[in-house]
């Protein structure tokens, strides 16, 4: 291995030595001088088409732009001065010039990076006015694309492709009719977007939002017609308290629980409890596809977004994929079946609320295959995590000062291994956990699979169960799980389980969850592996840690369900897939 | 990645296209580089049906391999490429400094009157169609009208319907 040259420059008259590919920018913040910037996006490729970033290089006529600058021996940068202020705000000035004045109005006001930046580089007035560029509005999708507020930094086209592989966005026409839209700006929910809400995530300002349900709720929960019960995703506990100031990767799960039986729900459940269920039921798929040899590589169901971009970009691989809903769909069938029942409900007087880390989550909801037989959907409305933190903050709900809740049962209780749901390699380590002791009959000894474990985009280990070596996949991030399915097509290698998940790092970096605090980005690795640490924290200070010794579950099956992967489980808790056009191009 | 499926979407696409168009497709695919080609490809195809559609951008984006959002963000940011049936007949109108000082705007205004249209559109009979060019690089000759191949010069007002009818139009169908 060659180790990387090294060069040395001066910054603001610090001497800096950085590898000979950094840029100025980068050089600039390992010596915490923060360079504003707007398009740059450290884990995204360089685009420099903003122009805020400005410095001035010692030997350049113009001042550069530092994000796309490359770092040479000797360079003395200047990141600071009346040229450099005064060019920065007019650059920020003319962006704001094509932009709605509208941030007490926006879904984005006090998170939007345009905002911010206006504010730290002093622009107090608008000088440029003129003409404003106008385009529709495109609410089609749960990814709502709002084209006015793009200030055309070309961020969530690069996550939409270098992340996720899927390339549905782009750069429209020219000059004042450019815009960021699917091919043939045609609406988001007829395109091949797979609704992860990664660009909402990226997204500066308010040109990519989630589609509201906030609404929906607030009115349900005024209704004394109807009992409303909400359920948290396993992904949840470890951001809402993001929203209200706590560090990133601080468990809140109790207070989380108080505060929604504060904003008025009748019975607060855990998705937790449908993400054990799901381990029962994909592992008895699993265990049945092995020892009959056929099906195999089983690929996990829990994502939506992955579900989409399967339908859309590997429709060859349907036939792999676990016909199990997803933990938030198996929890919304039974509150509305077997729990209405046991509580002597009309199901058409529960309203479901689920609250996920997720925008696929809410196109999985509106998805046919998951609606009641009377038509209405077994989930009704889906909040994002960002979504509740707004509720809550609505509603004056002191979060912080919460005393802890306890959900309730029975569709709360929840082992170890749902928790983890919410982290790459979480699903497959809480498979491996029950389809062990199913398969051998024997205790595990060590319950932690550390090799599934970690934020990297692919991960690739055996485990031997009964002189069996089953091959494991486990990705996050599209791109990254095309490194595994392309080999699963073409059969080059083979694989007894796989587990996708669509977000970067997993449910705890989905397109839903709270923008990052100052000092961390999206798709930063260190806000995944903080968040995800919160989940195997919770994890490993359960008893219960296996799905399979759920008591709750076990109920349940006596009672009602039956064994898994029984008749009564294939019409609830299972479902199915078909292609999807337009096709992705791979 | 190849799989029955991956085969069938090529075959649709290739569908979309005549013989000679697909062989093109293959070749420009199997250079090096091949995604740097997609500006000819789209020549090619227009040149073929004389517009772009959906159908045509999305079936280069399946035998490319570029996704579909690239074709259509490529072919709308020029301005050679268009995006509706043109006329039987394609009338270019030169507006380069040279022939709008010598009274173009006066031809093209004529033009719109007697056929209805406006730039980029196309005759309700299909006939023709109205385009803008850049300097054509004729000045001497201005102002430059050019109907499919042929080249006009110093082009006025009263002689459009005439040049016209040599293509078939009818004076009587004008407006006004």
């Amino acid at each position: 291995m060659t180790t990387e040259k090294k060069v040395t420059l001066w910054i603001d008259g610090v001497k800096v030595t950085v590898s000979e590919k950094s840029t100025v920018l980068q050089a600039a913040r390992s010596i915490n001088i923060d360079v504003p910037s707007l398009c740059y996006h450290p884990d995204l490729s360089v685009l420099g088409a903003c122009r805020v970033c400005l410095v001035e290089v010692e030997g350049q006529r113009n001042p550069v732009a530092s994000c796309s600058f490359p770092v040479a021996e000797g360079m003395k940068v200047k990141t600071s001065s009346t040229l450099l202020r005064r060019l920065r705000r007019d650059v920020v000035e003319l962006i704001l010039d094509n932009h709605p004045m509208d941030c007490q109005t926006c879904v984005r006001n006090g998170t939007c990076e345009l905002q911010k930046l206006a504010y730290d580089l002093g622009v107090r007035e608008r000088l440029f006015q003129g003409e404003r560029k106008h385009f529709e509005e495109d609410k089609s999708s749960p990814v709502h694309r709002n084209p006015d507020k793009c200030i055309l930094c070309g961020r969530c086209i690069r996550v939409c492709g270098e992340v996720q592989g899927v390339n549905n966005l782009g750069v429209q026409n020219r000059g004042f009719r450019n815009v960021v839209a699917p091919a043939h700006e045609c609406n988001m929910i007829d395109s091949v977007c797979i609704h992860c809400g990664q660009c909402v995530n990226v997204c500066p300002t308010a040109a990519f939002t989630e589609q509201d349900a906030t609404e929906s709720v607030f009115e349900a929960l005024a209704n004394p017609d109807l009992h409303v019960v909400v359920h948290t995703a396993p992904a949840i506990r470890a951001t809402v308290g993001e929203g209200f100031g706590f560090k990133p990767g601080t468990p809140v799960t109790g207070k989380l629980v108080t505060a929604l039986r504060r904003a008025g729900f009748h019975k607060v459940f855990d998705t937790n409890f449908a993400a054990d269920l799901t381990i029962m039921e994909e592992s008895a798929e699993f265990i049945s596809r092995v020892q009959k040899n056929e099906r195999l590589p089983l690929i996990t169901s829990c994502s939506p977004g992955w579900v989409n971009f399967m339908e859309r970009f590997y429709p060859e691989l349907i036939p792999l994929t676990s016909t199990c809903k997803s933990p938030m769909s198996m929890q919304s069938t039974l509150l509305k079946t077997y729990y209405a029942q046991q509580m002597g409900i009309d199901p058409k007087n529960i309203f479901v609320v689920a609250v996920m880390p997720c925008t696929a989550k809410k196109f999985e909801a509106s998805r046919p295959a998951h609606m009641a037989p009377w038509g209405k959907p077994y989930t009704d409305a889906v909040l994002t995590t960002r979504e509740l933190i707004w509720m809550l903050k609505c509603l004056g709900v002191d979060f912080r000062n919460l005393e802890d809740g306890m959900f309730d049962s029975p569709m709360g209780v929840s082992s170890g291994a749902a928790d983890i749901f919410g982290a790459t390699g979480g699903v497959m380590e809480a498979a491996l956990r029950t389809a062990y002791e199913k398969i051998t009959g024997k205790e595990l000894e060590a319950l932690d699979f550390k090799q599934v474990r970690g934020v990297e985009g692919v991960k690739e280990t055996s485990v031997e169960i009964n002189g069996l070596t089953i091959n494991i996949g486990v990705a996050n991030g599209l791109k990254n799980a095309r490194h595994i399915l392309d080999r699963v097509v073409s059969g080059e290698k083979v694989y007894h389980i796989i587990e996708i998940m669509a977000c970067p790092g997993g449910c705890v970096a989905g397109g839903g969850q709270p923008y990052p605090p100052a000092g961390m980005h999206v798709l930063d690795p260190e806000l995944g592996r903080l968040r995800a640490q919160a989940l195997y924290s919770i994890d490993g200070g359960k008893s219960l840690r296996k799905s399979h010794e759920n008591p709750a579950i076990e109920f349940l099956y006596e009672n009602f369900l039956g064994a898994p992967n029984s008749h009564l489980c294939h019409e609830l808790l299972h479902t199915h897939y078909e292609p999807k056009y337009p096709r992705g191009v791979k | 990645m190849k799989s029955d499926l991956f085969k069938k979407e090529q075959d649709k696409a290739k569908a979309v296209f005549p013989e000679t168009v697909v062989r093109y497709i293959e070749e420009c695919a199997a250079k090096t580089n091949p995604d740097s080609h997609l500006i000819s490809v789209l020549h090619k195809v227009q040149d073929h049906f004389g517009f772009l559609a959906k159908e045509h951008m999305d079936a280069v984006s399946v035998l490319m391999q570029i996704p579909s959002t690239k074709v259509s963000g490529v072919a709308s940011f020029y301005h050679f490429f268009n995006f509706t049936p043109r006329g039987k007949h394609r009338i270019s109108l030169c507006m380069g400094t040279a022939c709008f000082v010598k009274g173009a705007g006066l031809v093209l205004n004529k033009l719109k009157d007697l056929l209805g249209i406006d730039i980029g559109q196309t005759t309700p009979d299909a006939l023709f169609s109205i385009d803008v060019a850049r300097c054509v690089g004729a000045c001497a000759l201005a102002p430059v009208m050019i109907v499919d191949e042929k080249v006009y010069a110093g082009v006025k007002p009263d002689q459009v319907v005439k040049i016209l009818a040599e293509y078939g139009f009818d004076p009587k169908k004008a407006k006004a």
